[in-house]
């Protein structure tokens, strides 16, 4: 790393103190937080999936159809409130990062996994396939087995 | 075949690699203990102004477009659960590049993570 971005680095790390008491808390708002992003994630991509479908595929790459498509994409609410979604999973992901271990946050987060499966057969009666369900609970044993680890194991700067 | 290789390696590498640099960015601002708005923007501010965040963002960026990239000569059947492998490259970065300590307990729920991604997304049907 070049020694200005060290600096850069160190200058930032001084702003912000941190708090040893909040190291007790560690783990309750780390799962409140995984669980907004894993809650968040699914949500943005169907509201977003929803808002492309409706408005259609591009005619044509022609700039002018290319300008029509981003203009139809942008004056459709639902594809708003996907950005919106996915933009606070995204402010989520962020500040659970600055405390938990990304190898924590990463795997715990495929959640979000199995909430789209359930959310594909209660909202969109799509048929699960018991391939699907196997995978889902292989994901959740996973995410279990992650979560009894300790979700930071580094020194905070 | 070439063209999608490069892809799958900018997919988990890229994507990956710019998550890591995300967190270590993230965790050069530090732990987040107040949650009113307006100091998680203050956070996301500090966080801009290094250079990891920016470096994550992009390489973040280039992970998703090769995806697409992939998506348009490959079936989805076939690009999604290969992307499971990220998982490992990230519990690999979280230890080597991060300083994570990755315990055997951790492998082996990261082990079932990508094999349940995997199903999940070959059990679309």
């Amino acid at each position: 790393m070049p020694a200005s971005a060290c600096d850069r680095e160190e200058e930032v790390s001084t702003k912000v103190a941190t708090v040893p008491s909040a190291r007790k808390n560690l783990r309750p708002k780390t799962y409140a937080m995984i669980l907004l992003m894993v809650i968040l994630n699914p949500f943005g991509n169907i509201f977003l999936g929803k808002g492309m479908k409706r408005i259609g595929a591009m005619s044509s790459w022609a700039p002018s159809d290319v300008f029509h498509f981003f203009f139809r994409a942008f004056a459709t609410s639902t594809i708003w409130i996907g950005i919106g979604l996915l933009l606070a999973f995204f402010v989520a992901y962020l500040l659970v990062l600055s405390w938990a271990d990304y190898s924590y946050v990463q795997p715990s987060s495929a959640l979000a996994n199995g909430l789209t499966a359930l959310l594909a057969l209660l909202v969109l009666h799509e048929v699960i396939t018991p391939l699907r369900w196997a995978g889902v609970l292989l994901i959740c044993l996973g995410v279990f087995v992650v979560g009894h680890t300790h979700p930071r194991t580094t020194e905070q700067s | 075949m070439l063209t999608a290789f490069i892809f799958y390696l900018l997919i988990i590498f890229s994507g990956t690699g710019g998550e890591m640099c995300v967190s270590r960015a993230m965790k050069t601002v530090g732990e987040v203990t107040d949650f009113r708005p307006r100091s998680i923007g203050r956070t996301i501010l500090l966080a801009l102004k290094v250079p990891w965040m920016w470096l994550g963002v992009g390489m973040m960026a280039v992970g998703f477009f090769s995806l697409l990239g992939m998506l348009s000569i490959a079936n989805v059947s076939f690009v999604f659960p290969a992307t499971a492998l990220s998982y490992g490259v990230g519990a690999l970065g979280g230890k080597f590049f991060l300083g994570e300590r990755i315990t055997a307990q951790r492998w082996a729920g990261v082990a079932l993570v990508a094999i349940g991604v995997a199903l999940v997304v070959i059990g679309k049907g």
